[in-house]
């Protein structure tokens, strides 16, 4: 045991029928996050500088919902939400409903290091990235400001019709909708529905890393543009420490799901704190904490200990996710 | 078993020669806010309405900080914030960034209810608010000159700092920035004779905090917190209970440890750095405890057996 140890994950409740070439497009991306990881850490980089890292490759990436390619609000806007925690001296940062900034991890990690707070949020955030960008000595600093068009893909435009209108079915299951099969059999037969929505419309939410580093110190970072059709101004359990994101000096932790659930179980938190009160193994805890703590909530979760051990575990339709620790061990995958 | 409740009015360092002009009118708020609880409770109302109504007199009290009374950022305006929890069901909500709403704790109820969601906050918040039809008024309502005072303060000393810090006098020096007061918040927690929980709490936040800055105490499971154990209320330093899941922590070392609700208290209030952090919490065999690492903590409880308290410092103090 011990070494280092990564986890990554682009989301959970995936629609069973995605099309093969997008699981193939999800595999190659999480395969190339955890190599950037991979690499860091063979630097021996700190954990908490890995873990924003990779979080920055899968916010820049479309293909995940976080950053460029998050879900839309319900008037066709992006707000994004992120933490960051850092297991030594569980320092922690959070930011929620930017609209601006191209890289919301990087602005959780600056209200952490540089704000006399820990979570900071809508217009406060946006003022605070503004504030943090300077050019010094020729180099920039801060975090990289862009407009709120650049976050919105073609594709998530079609998925918030798709929701709008599965909403409305859910309300009237008795209303045909041509064409759009997969979310009337969805709506009538009650089947795969992650967060109220059809799982063929559900934007698996979220992405998140943990890491734990060569002296042992372990570091989560999550990310999401949050849900579909959500209503301006909800925050889900991404930026809440203990829900979405957590680490100790024990484990990390990052999860993804139905964000009610996941606060109500503050998810991350219950993974460390069997650790550390029952004296749980990493795996042991991860695999309690799914099958007894999330009620009838849909949700999976990544998580590293300080020993360098990775684990995962999810109760949904499938987790986009990669591990990897430094015995050599590597797997990517999407379903159980 | 029976019915307890529990409330506070924040913790910190609140002076132990406090003036009696600032002592009393808060004394009679916690005195006051007890009564409309016990009556609640012995009225057969669920846990959850008790924490509601009882939260809502305590923001609409002048002298605590949330709603009326709430402490100022430090562009001079208020930004309120407040969850509620059913332990019962552990269904919660949250709101953060309110500026206009009377009652913020009664909205995290709405999201809590009438939404699919759980947090809503700043624009979005208010937008629900209106939609609600919730009690809502310009935001002067809610700025008291005593937090004018402490903000002008605090920016001469250039701190963010907890509120309830006394008016410096003249001839004092400004106390070193880590020295604070670290009140703030106010709070309740209750169980009925059934053992259902509730916990509810809310805040104006820190004197002179960034525009935006979110605490503890939206964040379930670090300032609110309740399920099938115990239901819990923190106040304090919101960055140290938010690191520290200090309401969730005295819910879960009972839960894994096999604790009692004063030994998981006392756990949890010892492991946050000294001066940071208090809270209220109430088991579902209807104990009490209110434990604090503060110089002080305005609080009250109850129990069904008659009995009653109200404290500000720590037992043998005065």
């Amino acid at each position: 045991m011990g070494g280092w140890a990564i986890a990554v994950h682009g989301g959970a409740g995936i629609d069973p029928n995605l099309p093969v070439e997008r699981q193939e497009e999800a595999k190659q991306l999480l395969t190339r996050c955890l190599n950037v990881g991979i690499s860091a850490l063979r630097t021996n980089c700190p954990a908490i500088d890995v873990v924003e890292l990779v979080v920055r490759e899968l916010e820049t990436d479309p293909l995940f919902n976080s950053g460029r390619g998050s879900a839309l609000t319900e008037h066709g806007t992006v707000e994004m939400e992120a933490s960051i925690m850092d297991g030594k001296g569980r320092r922690c940062g959070a930011v929620s409903g930017l609209v601006t900034v191209k890289n919301p991890i990087s602005l959780a990690r600056l209200v952490m290091d540089k704000s006399p707070h820990s979570y900071l949020a809508f217009s406060g955030a946006e003022a605070f990235a503004r504030q943090q960008v300077c050019w010094c000595c020729g180099d920039f600093q801060g975090v990289e400001l862009v407009d709120n068009e650049y976050f919105i893909t073609e594709e998530n435009k079609g998925m918030l019709k798709q929701a709008k209108e599965a909403n409305s079915i859910l309300f009237d299951y008795r209303i045909p909708l041509p064409g759009n099969e997969t979310c009337l059999a969805a709506a009538a037969e009650n089947v795969l529905q992650m967060n109220g929505l059809p799982i063929s419309v559900y934007a698996p939410e979220t992405v998140g890393c943990v890491v734990v580093d060569c002296q042992g110190n372990c570091a989560a970072a999550t990310s999401t543009g949050g849900l579909m059709n959500k209503m301006t101004g909800r925050i889900g359990d991404s930026p809440i420490i203990g829900s979405g994101t957590y680490a100790c000096d024990l484990c990390a932790v990052s999860c993804t799901g139905e964000g009610e659930a996941i606060i109500r179980a503050t998810l991350a938190r219950e993974v460390a704190a069997v650790m550390e009160y029952r004296g749980m193994g990493l795996q042991e805890a991860v695999n309690f904490v799914i099958k007894e703590k999330l009620d009838e909530g849909k949700a999976g979760l990544i998580a590293v200990s300080s020993k360098g051990e990775v684990a995962y575990g999810f109760n949904c339709t499938g987790m986009f996710r990669g591990c990897a620790s430094q015995d050599g061990f590597m797997e990517v995958g999407l379903w159980e | 078993m029976g019915w307890a409740i529990a409330l506070h009015g924040g913790a910190g360092d609140i002076a132990l020669n406090l003036e009696t002009e600032r002592r009393e009118p808060r004394e009679e708020g916690l005195r006051h806010c007890l009564e409309i609880g016990v009556a609640a409770l012995k009225a057969n109302k669920s846990p959850l309405d008790v924490v509601e109504l009882v939260v809502r007199e305590l923001e609409n009290h002048p002298h605590f900080n949330a709603g009326r009374g709430s402490v100022l950022t430090r562009n001079g305006t208020v930004e309120m914030e407040a969850s509620i929890m059913d332990g019962r069901t552990k269904k919660c909500g949250a709101v953060s960034g309110l500026t206009t709403v009377v009652n913020a704790i009664s909205l995290a109820r709405l999201v809590m209810e009438n939404t699919p969601h759980i947090y809503l906050a700043f624009d979005g918040a208010e937008a629900f608010a209106r939609e609600q039809g919730v009690e809502t008024v310009d935001s002067s309502y809610f700025v008291t000159p005593e937090n004018v005072a402490r903000l002008k303060q605090a920016q001469e000393a250039n701190r963010v700092q907890v509120d309830y810090t006394p008016p410096l006098q003249k001839e004092e020096q400004i106390p070193p920035a880590d020295g604070e007061s670290q009140i703030g918040t106010v709070g309740c927690v209750a169980v009925d004779g059934n053992g259902n929980l509730a916990a509810a709490t809310s805040t104006g936040g820190l004197v002179n905090k960034m525009v935006g800055r979110i605490g503890d105490t939206p964040i379930v499971g670090a300032g609110n917190y309740a399920n099938s154990y115990c239901a819990v209320s923190a106040t304090g330093k919101g960055e140290s209970i938010i690191r520290g899941t200090v309401a969730r922590d005295v819910a879960a070392l009972m839960e894994f440890k096999g604790l009692t609700l004063k030994e998981a208290a006392a756990y949890v209030v010892e492991s946050v750095p000294k001066g940071t952090c208090g809270l209220i919490a109430v088991s579902a065999t209807g104990e009490v405890t209110m434990q604090f690492n503060t110089t002080g903590m305005f609080r009250a409880s109850a129990t069904e057996d008659g009995h009653s308290e109200i404290g500000i410092w720590h037992p043998g103090q005065c």
